[in-house]
């Protein structure tokens, strides 16, 4: 199962990972900004990719700008290797770049991701690549980019939490489920992307450099390993992930995030884990160690 | 057994069989070839190089054909083809008022030096189906030689120039290498560069809408198209190696200049400014609408009032790309099951709190009310 592979035949009218060489080092320069600037927004000069924005030209673009021809590459959208978006992208760059992929997270060196973080742990020297709709954490309470920009400067946060407090007057809860704003490294505060919150706290001290790119709006930024990412939160409002209180249905997981699934239409629905790689992996050991014993 | 979304590459490659199938329709009808969508629908084909910001009447048409005749999927193929081009340098600075004109009008005088020349224009047709057309009837030809053009047309607006009634728009100094849109972010405040750059890439939808907004009274400049041109002109490029300019092609382009009143401030009595709209290609209604929008857009910088949708740079700019527009609204798309489901939870969590602190018989009343009201 973890076996590598190359998906497609390398086509040979691209450039190595389609950008020219001047365009990568442009993003590589953008990109060492951001990691010595833990969760600051560096602008770039994003490029028209032959993907629609919205579908992950942002993560596209930082890939392409590090991958290399030893590196092994996984694309995982919604936690899943074979949803159609994210063969897709894995398919463009074994085209243009030929390079091994895999479905196995520990294979892999680079794994980019819509909307999820792998259960399995990251370690060093792996990278994870965000695709990023909306970079700014800010943009709902301020339309003007150049007004979030100076809140930024002078680290103007405040906004934010009268937002999540209204959220707990009116509801009992902070209401805000997923892209939920963290501050890295005690400065900059920052959207995650979409990940659900239950993933944010592996964003805290992860061994992984953290790479996020917004095509779109012509934006990256990053978190260096090991760095702290705080869920904002109040003292008497700790943060607070989604729980179930079903397991996954195929592998028995009571930790990993779970997709609901319905399987008619009078209300009967099972949970899975929403890491398809993940629960396969389970699920065979499983098997396994049935058959040992 | 469970069934998501998850089509998987298979059904990704019967896609692209189908919609090659649906693009070329019912074989027993004659393909179309590129030199017919390029000669035959030379708007369309125009719009494409203009919001593809790639001047290639061939490629144009190819992306025509591909996209099926949707405009901005083709576009979107022009510009992503753009980024792989290696880029050689600039052209020198186009002069529009030396332009081989096929159309010239202006709506501020009568007659200009060069005279007013209609060309081919659907203005004046009457909007009556022309089923001579279905029954494929020929053009008639163009009388050979015909009248030759007055080799002098300049510029309506440098006539106002002349007699310093219109803001004069020098180039800056030093004549900075410009601003390039397609490889650097937009930053705010946007230089006029910037700003022109967009716009000549922008939908032209968009700018027709935002355009016609100012003229319904939403930032009202009170317009007068001053001129409009189309017509070809030569491209040149200096080689460095030669010392001298060479010409490396010949565009078509529409460009169209519109004058504003403006009462004048502290620094500078009452005069017109300009409204500016060029794009690739026959393209009148997308040039008189950036027109309009450029101006719009200097509003603030004339300390004019800036408060309608079009004064703002930000919006407009920042909303005006179709390429971006269709690709993030269409992003919808893909699946977001996990922070629908992130929402799903949380709204279960609500909801069984609600229930939890079920009414006492004396809060019922405020509780009836608050039900009524968010129904």
């Amino acid at each position: 199962m973890s076996a590598l592979h190359a998906t497609v035949e390398r086509d040979d009218h691209y450039n190595f990972a389609y950008l020219d060489e001047s365009t990568k080092r442009m993003l590589r320069r953008a990109l060492l900004k951001a990691v010595a600037i833990p969760g600051y927004q560096v602008p770039f000069g994003s490029r028209e990719m032959p993907l629609p924005y919205g579908w992950g030209t942002g993560g596209i673009q930082v890939t392409a700008a590090i991958i290399g021809q030893d590196d092994v590459l996984k694309v995982i959208d919604q936690g899943s290797d074979d949803t159609t978006n994210a063969i897709n992208i894995r398919r463009f760059f074994g085209r243009v770049t030929g390079v091994a992929t895999t479905e196995a997270t520990p294979d892999a060196t680079i794994v980019q991701t819509r909307h999820r973080i792998p259960e399995t742990p990251l370690r060093e020297g792996q990278v994870m690549v965000y695709q990023v709709p909306i970079p700014e954490p800010l943009r709902w309470l301020e339309p003007s980019e150049t007004e979030t920009r100076t809140m930024h400067a002078l680290a103007e946060y405040g906004g934010m939490h009268v937002k999540l407090y209204e959220d707990i007057a009116q509801h009992g809860h902070i209401a805000t489920t997923y892209d939920y704003p963290v501050i890295v490294n005690d400065r900059y505060m920052m959207r995650p992307s979409p990940i659900p919150k239950f993933d944010n706290p592996k964003l805290d001290g992860n061994p992984a450099l953290m790479l996020f790119g917004a095509g779109r709006e012509k934006r990256v930024y990053a978190v260096p390993p090991y760095t702290r990412v705080k869920s904002l939160d109040f003292d008497d409002h700790p943060f607070t992930v989604e729980t179930w209180t079903e397991c996954c249905d195929l592998c028995g997981s009571r930790e990993s995030y779970l997709d609901e699934i319905i399987l008619d239409d009078a209300g009967t629905r099972r949970f899975v884990c929403s890491d398809t790689e993940y629960c396969n992996h389970r699920q065979a050991q499983q098997r396994n160690d049935k058959a040992t014993a | 057994m469970y069934v998501a979304v998850k089509g998987g590459e298979r059904a990704i490659l019967n896609s692209y069989r189908m919609l090659d199938a649906y693009r070329r329709g019912d074989r027993a009808v004659p393909e179309l070839s590129l030199d017919q969508i390029r000669e035959q629908m030379p708007l369309a084909v125009s719009r494409v190089m203009a919001e593809g910001s790639l001047y290639d009447p061939q490629l144009a048409s190819l992306a025509l054909k591909q996209a099926a005749g949707d405009v901005i999927e083709a576009v979107f193929l022009l510009r992503a083809y753009r980024t792989t081009l290696s880029r050689y340098g600039y052209t020198q600075p186009i002069d529009t008022g030396a332009m081989r004109l096929q159309r010239r009008i202006s709506s501020t005088f009568k007659d200009v030096p060069g005279g007013q020349i209609l060309g081919p224009t659907y203005d004046y047709t009457q909007r009556l189906l022309d089923f001579t057309l279905e029954a494929q009837r020929e053009a008639d030809a163009l009388p050979a030689g015909g009248d030759a053009l007055d080799s002098a047309m300049p510029r309506v607006t440098d006539l106002l120039a002349h007699d310093e009634l219109i803001d004069a728009e020098p180039v800056p100094d030093g004549d900075p290498e410009p601003f390039d849109l397609t490889r650097q972010p937009l930053d705010f405040p946007a230089s006029r560069a910037a700003r022109l750059q967009n716009l000549a890439r922008a939908d032209e939808g968009f700018l027709l809408s935002m355009g016609y907004s100012t003229q319904r009274g939403y930032g009202n400049t009170h317009p007068f198209a001053a001129e409009i041109r189309y017509g070809t002109l030569e491209v040149e490029m200096h080689i460095e190696e030669l010392g001298f300019s060479v010409t490396v092609g010949e565009i078509e382009i529409t460009e169209c200049q519109m004058v504003s009143q403006f009462a004048g401030n502290a620094d500078t009595g009452p005069k017109f400014t300009r409204g500016y709209g060029l794009t690739f290609g026959y393209g009148e209604r997308k040039a008189m609408s950036m027109a309009l929008v450029d101006r719009a857009l200097k509003a603030k910088d004339l300390g004019e009032r800036a408060d309608s949708p079009a004064n703002d740079h930000e919006f407009v700019l920042y909303h005006s790309d179709n390429v971006e527009a269709s690709g993030f609204v269409q992003h919808l798309k893909l699946p977001h099951y996990v922070d629908f489901q992130a929402n799903l939870e949380l709204l279960r969590r609500l909801r069984a709190d609600g229930a939890a602190l079920q009414p006492t018989p004396q809060a019922a009343p405020t509780a009836l009310i608050d039900e009524a009201v968010s129904q």
